[in-house]
């Protein structure tokens, strides 16, 4: 009995540690950098933002607790408001303006300009729109800031060339219109991700869906709205999830064009959390803005995966 | 006939709007070679009369912009090439080894690429602090390695989830070890995509800003976007300088765009479907 006990005891270790042990979890060595980098650039300081978002702390010294205080004192922040109402914004201009405009310029492109035109022709129009994406934000910024100066801008040029002088703005530095300035330039910097993205997309679309409609007399619009919206459906949630989390991140742009200014008329949170822990040092109210930030985007992420698991099985469905 | 007439308006509406997205670039470019006077007498829109390149000369000095060429380079450069490393290590674990609790790892690295940084960068600049690599260029090095090898992990996974297996135990049969088949089979085969990884984390990095603004605050260790960002905030330059400055930041990303248009495109495809 006791025998019989023992020797299934030790063929079983055996077996964990001969056989499938070492066979699955071995792997699990090629994974120790790896883990141990993600523990000390993201775990570590993920959660000291977070316990920091709970306390009082300047930086210097020891933070002090002060539970929910941080976040109950952002409820009242007229800026922290402000700074997620331009969020929305930018998720228009960065978001659905591009995903809604690439989609029309990659079915036109690929459905007109590539059939009739070339490739070639659809190519080089795509890289046109593309262009902007590679550009470091920082120096799109620089471009714009001096397109839009007040005196000597060249759209303040252009718009007196044209005989239209009174439309002259100082972009920029209105209140009323800095923050429409900044959507007009995001929609320029992102337009180019979701026509790659789309034009990609529509490759593998069958031709004989888009020449049979044709045969039964389906005009553009009903060509673009009965095949190629519902075919590159998975690639829309891609791109609308990508972009949106994009434009709840927008630094950079703003940092160069507008310093959040003119009076915090383009102030966002990533902007706000940025000048809260490094000009007002007020590191724990700064450490809660971009914790409410954090769960935002996660939040945007998980629906977006949703959306987009829900799409493909929908379409593996149609195909099986 | 009649049909290809009626599409002209199309092509031509198109070509507009993609002239919309280049003109930027092309007034830029047409003011980088102006002398001031003559910027001052006939406005950013007319045509260089000659070709001024003291304005470029003057701003290449005035930011030491072969430094900040070396920094960026530099960076971008081991960042892409060791985050690549490491995403294919996770995802050998992954997606060919198929450890336990996969899903979870996976999900974890996902989640590590959706962190907006904002909620790493105090603790990151303190942490820099506490060991003395705040503004070195390896902090910033090994902070968008581990950041870049999350979406790295996440692609390569799935990549390498449908690596064939015949292949691997093949290998394995002939007496080669975890880490032989790793970089004599995986990493030769899946050779393309490693290539469009290197080029994504490249231009990535390249490009950032908040953290590389907020870790490198010592002139010799800015990288061209901070340099060029920082610089524009204090709008201390006058307006050959600005576009002289905004001309040396595309020139890089537009020789980048040239040379690696096709790995661009579909890698970006690539990296959205998956």
């Amino acid at each position: 009995m006791t025998v019989t006990v023992e020797r299934a005891r030790v063929a079983k270790d055996a077996r964990r540690q001969g056989g499938s042990r070492h066979r699955k979890d071995s792997y699990t060595l090629f994974l120790l950098p790896g883990a141990l980098a993600f523990l000390a650039v993201i775990v570590v300081p993920f959660l000291m933002n977070t316990g920091v978002s709970f306390t009082d702390w300047r930086g210097v010294g020891t933070p002090e607790w002060s539970g929910l205080a941080n976040y109950r004192a952002l409820m009242d922040d007229s800026e922290f408001w402000a700074s997620f109402r331009h969020s929305l914004f930018m998720v228009v201009a960065m978001a659905a303006v591009p995903t809604a405009v690439g989609l029309v310029l990659a079915a036109a492109l690929f459905d007109y300009v590539g059939k009739h035109f070339g490739s070639r022709w659809a190519a080089v129009l795509r890289a046109c729109f593309y262009l902007p994406q590679v550009l470091p934000i920082a120096v799109a910024g620089i471009v714009w800031s001096w397109i839009l100066a007040p005196e000597n801008g060249s759209l303040n040029e252009v718009l007196s060339a044209v005989g239209l002088g009174s439309w002259q703005q100082d972009w920029l530095g209105d209140p009323d219109i800095a923050l429409y300035s900044v959507m007009g330039v995001m929609v320029w910097v992102q337009l180019g991700f979701p026509l790659v993205v789309f034009m990609a997309g529509l490759q593998r679309v069958d031709p004989q869906l888009y020449e049979a409609a044709e045969l039964d007399g389906a005009g553009w619009w009903r060509r673009f709205r009965h095949i190629t919206l519902p075919q590159i459906r998975p690639e829309t949630y891609v791109v609308l999830t990508w972009c949106t989390i994009a434009a709840l991140k927008v630094f950079g742009a703003v940092y160069v064009l507008t310093k959040g200014g003119p009076g915090g008329a383009t102030n966002v949170p990533s902007y706000f959390s940025f000048t809260t822990f490094f000009e007002k040092t007020q590191v724990g109210y700064g450490a809660a803005v971009s914790t409410v930030l954090t769960v935002i985007i996660l939040a945007v992420s998980l629906i977006g995966l949703k959306l987009q698991t829900r799409a493909e099985d929908a379409e593996e469905g149609v195909r099986a | 006939m009649t049909t290809a007439l009626r599409r002209y308006p199309v092509l031509i509406a198109l070509v507009l709007a993609a002239l919309f997205m280049v003109v930027p670039f092309l007034i830029v470019a047409v003011n980088a070679v102006k002398s001031p006077a003559e910027y001052s007498a006939n406005g950013p829109l007319s045509l260089p009369e000659g070709l001024y390149l003291d304005g470029i000369k003057d701003f290449w000095e005035r930011v030491d912009f072969g430094q900040k060429l070396v920094n960026s380079v530099l960076i971008s450069g081991s960042v892409a090439a060791l985050a690549v490393v490491l995403s294919v290590l996770n995802a050998y674990a992954i997606g060919i080894g198929r450890i336990r609790g996969r899903t979870w790892v996976l999900a974890f690295f996902v989640l590590a690429n959706m962190l907006p940084q904002e909620a790493l960068v105090y603790p990151v600049y303190y942490l820099s602090k506490e060991v003395g690599l705040y503004d070195t260029r390896l902090s910033v090095i090994i902070v968008f390695t581990v950041i870049q090898a999350a979406f790295g992990t996440y692609l390569l996974s799935s990549v390498l989830g449908q690596f064939p297996r015949e292949i691997i135990e093949a290998a394995r049969i002939d007496g080669a070890n975890k880490w032989q088949v790793l970089w004599r089979i995986v990493v030769p085969v899946s050779r393309p995509t490693l290539g469009v990884l290197l080029v994504f984390f490249f231009i990535w990095t390249w490009n950032e800003f908040l953290l590389p603004l907020v870790m490198l605050i010592s002139n010799d260790n800015q990288t061209v976007s901070v340099a060029l960002g920082v610089l524009q905030g204090q709008r201390l330059m006058d307006a050959t300088m600005t576009n002289a400055a905004a001309l040396l930041g595309v020139l890089p990303a537009l020789v980048f765009f040239l040379v690696f248009q096709r790995t661009l495109t579909r890698g970006i495809a690539v990296g959205a479907v998956k």
